[in-house]
């Protein structure tokens, strides 16, 4: 990525769960992180975000355990702030739980948190910790012909069962769907905080700065 | 298996610890107590048919749990399910993979099956968490397979003082080791009794390889947070939940300590009104010191 003058700054859920992962690998991507673990937090990013309209530039729901991290969002008083942060239009990436924060329905929990992503995810879609798996699949706006697949980390994985007509669809791994984009919001079921490769952050940074109009 | 399927699965195994991570994992003994473990906040529960307080007052042989009754409790919840072989009790081990648990706990709670070999959790798919109460125990163990760790603690007396001697103990030791010089590390991995590529993990990481949680005896809030500020990356509650006054909100309350454990003025509020905490037993009046158990 190229230096630009301010780093993007990304609030990363961290209430429960792989929290740490993402933000060393936003920060060795130039991003500046901080972590989100009660309603204070919210106005704890640096002044010196890019955009007026948020507090922060982009926000990341990590992988855990979604019981544990929704309980503790309302708890906690966080759910309401964020939940609107979403529908204003501020970036999110959502992986495994934080997917299942973000999906509209769940099929097999009476569940649902933020609800914003139009999208119905099946939880522990694999089974138990034996169908955890890695995979090597395409990734629609990151692989091509050259450099044709993207490392995935399956742990106890939820599946996305149905998509809404205006969810872009990004991979499958055996045409089930693994990662969805639908405007501000990108959720994987997978694990990209668990791997050295740091593609998908990269394309999640690219959508901030999109966000906000400016050259990543 | 190829090598390549048992490094990938090893990997995977740590993958899921370090989602466990910022979590508490309760112990359980029913259903209807996985799933008050569950709706209170639990990232995962061990379920066992006693918990370590009964064990301990009941004396005996214990060993591992009926499969019927784990098999209740994983059809109970959606989080993942723990339960506990005895130490060296490989064919009790083969059972809980067979039943498909998610975390195998080779627990010196339960009476060891072995007094010189622990498993080669190597062999087996499914996941393993073992006790220690120092760096070597530690490393020893994650030589073997063990894709978690936690401190020993003293399990069933509500009396964390072990938990903390344990964690201090492994952080003091990480630390000396960083600083190091690396011709040094080829001593200390033979003083350790493991591989010098272990070794040198820690001394270049600061770090073990794996998670490190903290458990036994963790009763409060203030006791979770006090382990998460000494270094654990989660924490355990045994006993501490299921005998004490009010179970589902003492374990809501240990829950938002452990993810909030440096805010002193939450954890008051937090604290209050919990009924009664687990009576609790004071280290020197206990018979049996399980942390002495699988070295």
């Amino acid at each position: 990525m190229t230096q630009t003058k301010k780093a993007p700054v990304i609030g990363v859920l961290a209430v429960q769960g792989a929290f740490i992962e993402h933000r060393r690998i936003l920060e060795s991507l130039g991003a500046k992180t901080f972590e989100i673990r009660q309603l204070s937090d919210l106005n704890r990013a640096p002044a010196e975000t890019k955009s007026g309209k948020f507090p922060f530039d982009g926000l990341v729901l990590p992988g855990g355990e979604s019981t544990v991290q929704g309980k503790l969002l309302k708890d906690l008083g966080l759910f309401e702030p964020l939940k609107k942060l979403i529908q204003d239009g501020l970036p999110v990436l959502g992986t495994c739980a934080g997917l299942i924060l973000l999906a509209q329905k769940l099929s097999n929990d009476s569940n649902v948190y933020f609800g914003t992503l139009p999208v119905t995810v099946q939880r522990n879609a694999y089974g138990r910790q034996l169908g955890s798996f890695f995979a090597e699949q395409p990734f629609k706006g990151i692989t091509n012909a050259t450099d044709a697949t993207i490392p995935m980390t399956f742990i106890r994985a939820p599946v996305v069962s149905s998509a809404g007509e205006d969810v872009d669809v990004l991979a499958e791994v055996d045409h089930k769907i693994v990662a969805v984009r639908y405007k501000n919001q990108l959720g994987i079921t997978f694990h990209p905080e668990l791997n050295e490769d740091t593609r998908i952050h990269q394309y999640f940074l690219k959508m901030i700065f999109s966000n906000f109009a400016i050259d990543g | 298996m190829t090598e390549k399927y048992i490094a990938d699965r090893y990997e995977l195994n740590k993958n899921l610890a370090q989602m466990l991570k910022g979590g508490v994992i309760m112990d359980v003994t029913t259903p209807e107590q996985a799933k008050i473990a569950e709706a209170a906040g639990a990232c995962a529960v061990m379920a066992l048919e006693r918990i370590p307080a009964d064990i301990r007052a009941a004396g005996g042989v214990s060993r591992m749990s009926d499969p019927k009754m784990i098999k209740g409790i994983q059809d109970a919840v959606s989080i993942p399910v723990m339960a506990k072989c005895r130490i060296g009790h490989f064919a009790e081990a083969q059972i809980l993979q067979a039943i498909e648990i998610d975390y195998i706990d080779e627990s010196e709670v339960l009476s060891p099956a072995d007094d010189i070999f622990h498993i080669n959790k190597r062999d087996f798919q499914v996941p393993f968490v073992c006790g220690a109460k120092d760096l070597g125990e530690a490393l020893r163990r994650i030589e073997e397979g063990a894709s978690m760790i936690r401190t020993k603690g003293e399990p069933g007396t509500g009396d964390i003082v072990q938990a903390v001697r344990h964690m201090r103990l492994m952080q003091q030791e990480i630390a000396r080791l960083t600083s190091m010089r690396e011709d040094e590390l080829y001593n200390r991995a033979k003083e350790l009794q493991v591989s010098y590529a272990l070794v040198k993990y820690v001394h270049d990481n600061g770090k073990l390889p794996v998670v490190n949680f903290a458990a036994g005896g963790v009763a409060t809030p203030a006791d979770a947070a006090l382990m998460m500020q000494l270094g654990a990356e989660g924490v355990f509650v045994g006993s501490g939940i299921f005998k004490s006054g009010n179970p589902e909100k003492r374990a809501q309350a240990i829950v938002q300590a452990v993810t909030n454990y440096t805010d002193a003025k939450l954890i008051a509020k937090l604290s209050e009104d919990l009924g009664e905490a687990m009576v609790g037993i004071n280290e020197q009046e206990i018979a049996l010191l399980m942390a002495e158990r699988g070295k």
